[in-house]
């Protein structure tokens, strides 16, 4: 069995460059493995070699996409690896983006991609076709988990020469992929099989999973600007300095609803974010960068708009998860509905 | 969060730095931001320039919000 020659991908962190104020590097490469890299290479020793480690600010990669992609499609194509394995990503969600965006790019150049994140990282849903994910929980704290699952993969992929069959079986999340087999019987008979079973109350499985597309369609336009309510809500974690309400920098348990009819500007004294994840350097110091309260206050001023609502509303959408943030949304939707609020303008970071 | 609000009727205008996430999760008017730690800002620029960027970022969303869009839509800036 010929060992794999495998590159991996990494982020600022992971790379162990630094945290946040190195999330804007530019794609690196550096030979051999490195951090979760090390814990890979040496499970998969028997079967392949992890020759160079590719690291990029997740920063970077999503504020300047074709510049990223660029440049570590030109790595891949001078290394010409085996396999690439990404991450994992966890529930990062530039993370996610980065790396799933690299396994496009290897799924181009017909390298096969084999990486770890959470179900509800928008990474996955977006890349799903391009690599075998490994199912890993929310945060790092995972890793120990991650890892193994990551190592179990790669060795089944190289045993099986790369047909790994499905993702019941191997361990990998679906890829929305169909792919012609064999059955026993054919089709009409195991509908009206199916059929039977579902008349009967019984339990059966469909060959064909409906997508589950959860959209909300556009809620009509306003036509008068002039006597509008406007209110702000953010994920980017902007708080009342000193955070009264103790919310969350990751996975936050809650939101806040904050006065702002107060301000006319938000300043380093008023201010400040609660969000991790990010470089907070600029919030802190400027919070309307997030959350541009002295710019609606001039159009308030001009009658550009009616009215900026009283209050906004705040939480961390970093790692938070979905279930907890439709809650909040529901008790924000109805809050405002109260107080007849006409538009949001919901910042993220 | 945005499309649990506008599911209630209030229209929203989502500020966004990644525009695919904000695609992936359903926000029906998105307006592209600057980037991820300083979305509706710019601290390479001097405070009356910064002010000018977020102000007409700011102008993009209310445009969004005052027009009608029969699926998701981005709004880039006028040239």
């Amino acid at each position: 069995m010929k060992k794999l020659k495998v590159v991996h991908y990494l982020n600022q962190f992971f790379g162990q460059i630094g945290g946040e104020d190195k999330a804007d590097i530019a794609p690196r490469l550096e030979e051999g493995p490195v951090g979760p890299g090390n814990a890979i290479n040496g499970g998969i020793s028997d079967y392949g070699e992890i020759t160079h480690t590719i690291i990029c600010g997740d920063s970077y990669f999503n504020e300047n996409k074709d510049d990223a992609s660029t440049q570590i499609e030109d790595y891949l194509k001078e290394l010409n690896p085996d396999l690439l394995v990404a991450g994992p990503a966890f529930n990062a969600g530039r993370y996610g983006m980065a790396s799933g965006s690299v396994a496009e790019i290897a799924a181009g150049l017909d390298i096969p991609v084999i990486s770890g994140i959470y179900p509800e990282n928008p990474g996955y849903e977006m890349f799903c076709q391009y690599a075998y994910f490994v199912e890993t929980s929310n945060s790092a704290a995972g890793m120990r988990k991650a890892i193994p699952a990551m190592i179990d993969l790669i060795k089944k992929y190289v045993e099986a020469e790369g047909d790994l069959g499905s993702p019941e079986e191997a361990g990998y999340m679906p890829r929305g992929i169909r792919k012609n087999v064999f059955a026993e019987e054919r089709g009409a008979k195991r509908a009206v099989d199916m059929l039977i079973k579902k008349i009967n109350g019984q339990d059966f499985e469909t060959e064909y999973p409906m997508p589950s597309f959860d959209r909300v369609s556009p809620a009509a336009p306003l036509r008068n600007m002039k006597d509008a309510k406007i209110a702000l809500v953010t994920s980017g974690g902007i708080v009342p300095k000193g955070n009264p309400d103790h919310i969350e920098s990751s996975s936050a348990s809650k939101f806040g609803r904050y006065k702002i009819s107060d301000f006319e500007d938000l300043t380093a004294r008023s201010h400040e974010t609660a969000h991790g994840g990010y470089d907070p350097v600029f919030a802190n110091e400027d919070a309307d960068c997030v959350l541009p309260v002295d710019v609606l206050r001039d159009m308030e001023d001009e009658g550009r708009i009616g009215e900026l609502f009283d209050y906004y509303y705040s939480t961390v959408g970093n790692g938070t998860s979905v279930a907890n943030a439709v809650a909040y949304a529901k008790e924000i939707a109805q809050d405002l509905k109260d107080n007849d609020v006409q538009a949001v303008i919901l910042t993220s970071t | 969060m945005v499309k649990e609000i506008e599911r209630e009727g209030i229209p929203v205008v989502h500020i966004a730095t990644v525009v695919p996430i904000s695609m992936t999760v359903g926000a029906n008017r998105i307006v592209p931001a600057i980037a991820i730690p300083h979305p509706l800002g710019n601290p390479k620029l001097d405070d009356d320039e910064e002010k000018n960027v977020r102000r007409e970022i700011v102008e993009r969303a209310l445009r969004a919000l005052t027009t009608d869009v029969k699926e998701q839509t981005v709004f880039e800036e006028l040239d």
